[in-house]
């Protein structure tokens, strides 16, 4: 059985949590026993129906303000998938949490109150989910038991809809008019939409293809540990045990280990449950080479003939996640792959202005929830790929060195000259 | 051949990857060991990650002294079979010494108690990194928590305070003092467990199979007769009897409840699982029935 993982995403009140809440219990995921609680629980506050958003809504906090703070992880099966969604809040200032849950997604649910059409934080989300490389946007159109069902008003936000996705970069866009609250279209096909010729959002979920998301064709594995085990039994074991980011490697391959530049030949692949001839992402394994060579946690492993881009100073989409603002000149640690290394702000290009997707070149400095353009100086060289080639190579996290918080998710670019 | 892994080799690579960041990155690391499926499962996955090396870390048993010997002899058997260090927190011991009161009612649960003893344990041992089975399907509070979820120096997690969590991309920085817990199987079901206990042929403590027990009824749930809990007396609906049972998670004998099954395989238990309409935690845990934000508090003060 594959795994689908997907991010919610839209306004507060379009209904996101209604609608998770709705496919756990159309597809039986939720028990009894939870579901007791919450009709409990929105007994005792009043609310007219059995409130489905109460199912995910888990701090307590969110619960008396009736809104989700934090990215929620819900898991569910059908006979055909298991699927993880990332929950994200809607709110602008939860910004940083639409980016956390896309930057594990294979597609984006979106949700568009019918009433209310595309708002400025569907389009920021649909924006950070085309950033974030994520292939397949699933446009739900909600509420409509309360448009009376209309194909006209459907068709309208399908277009606008999908005249503004057109300037980004979404391979797969797909539209559902849906009422997670009455669950037309969400589980079974509505009676109530003749009208929509389209699959339900559950079956869609369920065959949408993304095998092909992944990269079979760039071989990169970051080396993560070194193993060397002191017994007699493996008295000269070395294994380099890490995740393979992108590409096949095979017995027999050449490999070439960067930054030494050294080259050697693949002698063994050990998987989680024994040997391997073949080895794909995202598959935990260990490596053993024909040569002794020195390597260490953070080298990388790729093929002679293709190389990740190797330099200090590189050029990433960052979004800002810290009240303190980014500015040039900060050093902070940065982490890519399987190394920390320090880095510069060398300068700031610019400001993207998520709703006129336009950028603000004048600007000096990245607030909480921004996103921008900015070059880096790195303390080592990094050994790295354009994101949207590779999301695993592409991506790193930067720290800041006096709180240890997590600042900026980054999206590496091109190398300029 | 199709390179397309399976949700369970994705999630066993996963894991894994977890297991491996924690070994690289941090000096102390240790595993909370409960003896249940959970960290049974945790337990093999680390043992596969630094595999062929044994596993550089000990691991960390919390006593409540209200064992399932059947969960004490499989404890032991690990350790033995994995060459493994075992640390163990004893929860009688910081009572016997006054460090914590037990209250004063006879077979009380000690579950609440036994966050004294693993903070004292963590902080003896200098532990920086703590590997726990918790799992975010478990409960709405888990469902929010990160893999990497820091501690501060009083072992406190403030869930406002979280950092975002990347990628694969995980911040082990940490003052010192703070920890982390660390959770390989956040992204695990009940269901995916035991799928891969099946598949992986791995043993688990005798409770989990169906077996003939005294229980008797406590407020819904069937509980044990033993040297802790038993009927109360001139409480008619107390009444014991002997059936067919077996457990869904393995705690503190005080707090854990039993549910009537013949399964008494893994596979039978999935087809079980498939169609249980009452959640693991609800169905046979009194110390998550406190209130909606039961497992929140006392995830905040420390717990698991």
């Amino acid at each position: 059985m594959e795994l689908l993982r997907f991010a919610t995403g839209g306004s507060v009140d379009d209904g996101k949590s209604t609608l998770i809440g709705r496919l756990l219990y159309d597809s039986k995921q939720i028990f009894e026993d939870q579901l007791e609680a919450v009709q409990r629980t929105s007994t005792a506050r009043g609310d007219e129906y059995v409130n489905l958003a109460l199912l995910t809504d888990g701090l307590r906090a969110e619960r008396e303000q009736g809104i989700t703070i934090d990215v929620a992880y819900r898991y569910f099966a059908t006979p055909k998938r298991r699927f993880i969604i990332a929950d994200t809040p809607g709110h602008t200032q939860h910004t940083r949490n639409m980016v956390t849950g896309c930057s594990t997604a294979d597609l984006v649910l979106l949700l568009i109150d019918a009433r209310t059409g595309a708002t400025e934080q569907t389009r920021r989300h649909a924006m950070i989910a085309s950033l974030l490389g994520i292939h397949h946007l699933v446009l739900c159109v909600n509420k409509m038991d309360l448009v009376g069902y209309s194909k006209e008003r459907f068709e309208e936000i399908r277009e606008d809809f999908t005249s503004f996705a057109e300037r980004l970069q979404v391979y797969d866009l797909t539209c559902v008019p849906i009422s997670a609250l009455e669950g037309d279209n969400v589980v079974e096909h509505s009676k109530k939409m003749p009208w929509y010729g389209g699959l339900s959002l559950l079956d869609h979920l369920e065959g949408v293809h993304i095998a092909s998301d992944r990269n079979l064709i760039d071989l990169r594995v970051p080396v993560q540990l070194v193993i060397r085990p002191i017994s007699n039994e493996h008295h000269d074991f070395r294994g380099y045990a890490g995740v393979i980011a992108s590409g096949v490697l095979e017995v027999g391959d050449e490999v070439v280990v960067l930054p030494s530049g050294f080259s050697s030949h693949v002698v063994g692949i050990d998987g989680p449950d024994g040997p391997l001839q073949k080895a794909s992402p995202p598959e935990s394994v260990v490596v053993r080479l024909e040569d002794d060579l020195d390597i260490s946690r953070g080298d990388m492993l790729c093929r002679p003939n293709n190389r990740p881009n190797v330099g200090q100073d590189v050029s990433a989409m960052v979004c800002w996640m810290s009240e303190r603002p980014l500015q040039e000149g900060a050093i902070f640690a940065i982490k890519h792959t399987t190394r920390w290394a320090r880095a510069r702000v060398r300068s700031l290009q610019y400001r993207l202005d998520v709703n006129a997707l336009h950028h603000d070149s004048k600007a000096s400095e990245l607030e909480l929830n921004d996103i921008g353009r900015i070059h880096l100086r790195t303390t080592v060289p990094l050994f790295y790929d354009e994101y949207r080639d590779n999301r695993e190579t592409g991506s790193f996290i930067l720290v800041d060195e006096q709180t240890n918080a997590t600042v900026a998710a980054g999206m590496l670019r091109r190398p300029t000259g | 051949m199709t390179y397309r892994l399976s949700h369970l080799e994705t999630l066993a690579s996963e894991a894994i990857h977890i297991i491996r960041e924690v070994v690289a990155e941090f000096e102390r690391p240790a595993l909370l060991f409960s003896g249940g499926k959970d960290s049974a499962v945790l337990l093999h996955l680390a043992a596969k990650a630094c595999w062929p090396q044994r596993i550089p870390f000990p691991i960390v048993h919390v006593d409540t002294g209200h064992n399932f010997p059947e969960v004490i002899e499989y404890r032991d058997n690990q350790v033995t079979d994995l060459d493994v260090r075992l640390v163990v927190g004893s929860v009688q011991e910081d009572i016997d010494r006054g460090s914590i009161v037990e209250q004063p009612v006879p077979g009380a649960t000690r579950n609440r108690l036994q966050t004294y003893t693993l903070l004292r344990v963590l902080e003896e041992n200098r532990f920086d990194a703590v590997f726990g089975g918790g799992r975010r399907d478990e409960e709405k509070a888990r469902a929010k928590e990160r893999v990497f979820s820091l501690r501060d120096e009083f072992g406190q997690w403030d869930p406002r305070a979280q950092r975002p969590e990347l990628w694969s991309l995980y911040n082990t920085r940490h003052r010192p003092g703070e920890h982390f817990r660390v959770f390989p199987l956040s992204n695990w079901t009940e269901l995916d467990i035991w799928q891969y206990v099946d598949e992986q042929n791995l043993p688990l403590p005798s409770i989990y199979f169906a077996h003939r027990r005294m229980v008797f009824r406590r407020t819904g749930m069937l509980l044990a007769v033993g040297p802790w809990t038993s009927p109360r007396d001139g409480v008619a609906s107390e009444q014991a009897f002997e059936t067919t049972v077996r457990y869904r998670t393995v705690g503190d004998m005080t707090c854990t409840a039993a549910v009537e099954s013949h399964a008494s395989n893994p596979a039978e238990i999935i087809v079980e699982t498939s169609i249980s309409r009452v959640s693991e935690r609800g169905a046979t845990r009194a110390d998550d029935r406190f209130s909606d934000a039961a497992m929140e508090d006392r995830k905040r003060e420390g717990y698991f």
